[in-house]
């Protein structure tokens, strides 16, 4: 085989390990949204914070540090003990569980039978609080997160890839993260394991209700605020995966709360209210972008992963309004 | 007992249809004039007119602008800063390009540029409704600014990438350039804010505006009742685009005088100018004065309050900002959807009725 031909195929894999990253954000999005009809656009932010909780226990910060030094003039940072990853992912978990109960009294409760764009802009604030409350909690400086997953590429799909091409073709071997591949296998895993969940519990039962239609869920007694809960909560513990994911890929930092926004196109690909359309968006998104950087990036001057997958989806919106997978849009005056 | 329409007499039709009715309310507006023109620009110091008078009146325009997109004609975009960072380019090419013409109309201009480029992104509003379009308008915010970094054209082959602005003068006074006076600056930006504002109460009371309205209330309606859809949305995004336009022109020569496209026309400048008219109050003019006013103040006493103040670190400053203006917003879209607008309407009702109690 050609050596261009395995640099393009090299460019589709890692195209579509990091699309399956996109769809694990994209996950948590489509949960809220079919729930209960908000798009969440503080899911980046919620991963973030997720992320940042489980650094700050397996480190053993202490909460609000930096304000409690400038207030009382102490010189606390942390309690000087170390969690072990198990116990800290169960208490980043109960974060996250006390953060769904505490949006749902405090903000869904009050906005219901609001509109969406209403919704969705409270969201857009809830960002901005989620934000700088979780850097004043942790700090906000790059935090190394680790889970013991194994790093770097893997040298077994270098050597067997290596020799597939002429010797002297300048082809060393495709380079695939492992923590890509162990990041696939996760989504996969959530994917499943979401399905089994809605299909085969009596909780899940009620969400594909809500889903369905939230008034004639309530005539049958289903308690639409304890299924708001059970919602967020679970989007919160999507975010915990999401944000350990990729946080352990590059950092636990800001710009983790900007993979929220390569999110966006995913969705309007997929359609805002079907699992498998994540997925499939997310792959056409990574795999996308991958290559129009790999083939057209070179000749504008690179960088062009910024916007492509927007562009992408305005041009597909503009064909096919409610995405892939997405119900059909219906309008009545 | 001052604030009614009793005894105030109209007897014509065109003082029956003026802006202001009440004549309280014209007065008022007479004096905010003369304050802004006349005191204003004599007292103003070099800190007041950097750091809050010229980015208030700078984002009044651009919150202006998202108001008449969002507020009016109900399409959200999240593109503000890549429409403000073309006005900002084609000043800058239209000051480097041709010297001797005046920055007024450069700026003008610049308006008009951003225009078409607003209504050409404001082509899929067609197909596209609600938040599939405010995620659609990121595309513009992100291939705009990666358009800017990466064509040389667009900054003159400089080295750095960056944009400056050559110094340029109205009337023999500089505007833009290292040498600016504060008073100079401030005038130059009220001019444009008051014509602009000015030109959208027109606008919004108007034929147009109600088109705009009609759409924004429910658009399939609206088409029924003889609403052109296509004509309307675009030219809400070519006016708003001009607005916005503009905003991005003086923001760049006028306040930062060198700007470079990620910091300055990044993402958080579309959701700041958001923010604005979700604070200040969607579809109101006094909103986007307010909003912006809210919003470029508060950063200033905040940071005037917990670093001068108490001696905090400035990182927690603004950590402190971001709670506070997410839980703002939230609390806004709580208790009143409609933005300080609201409350300065309800007022006004209380006052008319004043010391009654009904």
């Amino acid at each position: 085989m050609s050596a261009e031909f395995l640099y393009t195929i090299e460019v589709i894999l890692n195209g579509l390990l990091t699309g399956v990253m996109y769809s694990l954000v994209a996950l948590g999005f489509v949960l809220i949204f079919k729930a209960s009809g908000i798009f969440n656009y503080s899911q980046g932010v919620m991963a973030l914070f997720a992320a940042l909780t489980l650094v700050g226990f397996q480190d053993g910060q202490v909460p609000f540090a930096e304000l409690i030094n400038a207030v009382l003039g102490t010189e606390i940072h942390g309690f000087g003990w170390e969690m072990p990853t198990i116990l800290a992912i169960l208490c980043a978990l109960a974060v996250m569980l006390l953060f769904a109960i505490l949006v749902e009294r405090i903000i869904l409760k009050h906005l219901v039978n609001q509109e969406p764009i209403i919704l969705f802009m409270a969201t857009i604030g809830l960002a901005y609080f989620l934000e700088g409350f979780g850097d004043l909690m942790w700090g906000s400086d790059i935090k190394a997160l680790d889970l013991g997953l194994p790093q770097g590429g893997s040298f077994w799909i270098e050597d067997m890839t290596v020799s597939w091409a002429a010797e002297d073709s300048g082809f060393y071997g495709m380079y695939i993260d492992k923590l890509d591949l162990i990041a696939a296998g996760v989504a996969v895993a959530l994917v499943v394991a979401l399905t089994a969940f809605s299909q085969y519990t009596r909780i899940g039962r009620a969400l594909r209700a809500v889903a369905d239609d939230h008034q004639a869920a309530l005539s049958v007694g289903i308690s639409l605020r304890f299924i708001w809960v059970v919602t967020w909560a679970i989007a919160g513990f999507v975010a915990l995966v999401a944000g350990s994911m990729w946080g352990a890929k590059s950092g636990v930092q800001f710009s983790l709360s900007l993979i929220a926004l390569k999110a966006l196109p995913v969705l309007m690909l997929g359609g805002f209210t079907s699992i498998p359309g994540a997925i499939v968006g997310g792959l056409i998104i990574g795999v996308g972008e991958k290559l129009f950087e790999f083939a057209i990036g070179p000749m504008v001057g690179g960088a062009t992963e910024n916007w492509f997958a927007y562009v992408l989806a305005l041009i597909f919106l503009v064909f096919r309004p409610q995405g892939l997978f997405g119900d059909k849009i219906i309008e009545r005056v | 007992m001052l604030y009614r329409e009793a005894g105030d007499y109209k007897t014509s039709y065109v003082d029956d249809a003026q802006t202001f009715p009440i004549a309280f309310d014209r007065w008022r507006y007479y004096v905010v004039l003369v304050v802004a023109f006349a005191i204003i620009p004599v007292f103003i110091s070099d800190y007041m007119a950097k750091s809050v008078m010229i980015p208030f009146l700078v984002f009044c325009i651009a919150a202006m602008g998202l108001n008449i997109l969002t507020g009016y004609c109900g399409q959200v975009s999240l593109g503000t800063g890549g429409f403000m960072a073309v006005g900002a380019y084609a000043s800058y090419k239209l000051m480097t390009a041709f010297p001797e013409l005046n920055i007024f109309f450069v700026v003008l201009l610049s308006g008009g540029i951003t225009a078409a480029v607003g209504a050409l992104f404001g082509l899929p509003s067609l197909r596209i409704k609600g938040f599939y379009l405010a995620v659609a308008t990121l595309a513009a915010q992100f291939f705009l600014v990666w358009l800017f970094n990466k064509v040389p054209w667009f900054f003159n082959y400089s080295a750095t990438g960056q944009i400056t602005a050559p110094p340029r003068s109205v009337f023999g006074v500089d505007v833009t350039g290292p040498e600016v006076p504060a008073w100079g600056a401030y005038l130059f930006c009220a001019v444009f804010v008051f014509l602009l504002a000015w030109l959208m109460r027109n606008l919004t009371r108007g034929r147009v505006g109600r088109q705009w309205m009609a759409i924004r209330d429910m658009d399939i309606a609206a088409e029924i009742i003889g609403v052109n859809p296509l004509r309307t949305k675009l030219s809400a995004f070519a006016v708003s685009s001009f607005y916005v336009g503009i905003a991005g022109a003086l923001f760049f020569s006028v306040y930062l005088g060198a700007a470079e496209p990620t910091e300055a026309f990044g993402i958080n400048q579309s959701f700041l100018v958001l923010f604005m008219i979700i604070i200040g109050g969607l579809g109101s003019i006094f909103g986007c004065f307010a909003g912006a006013a809210f919003m470029i103040m508060m950063p200033v006493l905040l940071k005037n309050l917990m670093v001068d103040g108490m001696g905090w670190p400035t990182t927690i400053a603004t950590h402190f900002e971001f709670v506070i203006v997410g839980a703002l917003i939230v609390a806004f879209l709580i208790l009143e959807p409609h933005g300080l607008a609201q409350l300065w309407r309800l007022m006004k009702e209380k006052l008319r009725l004043w010391p009654f109690p009904h």
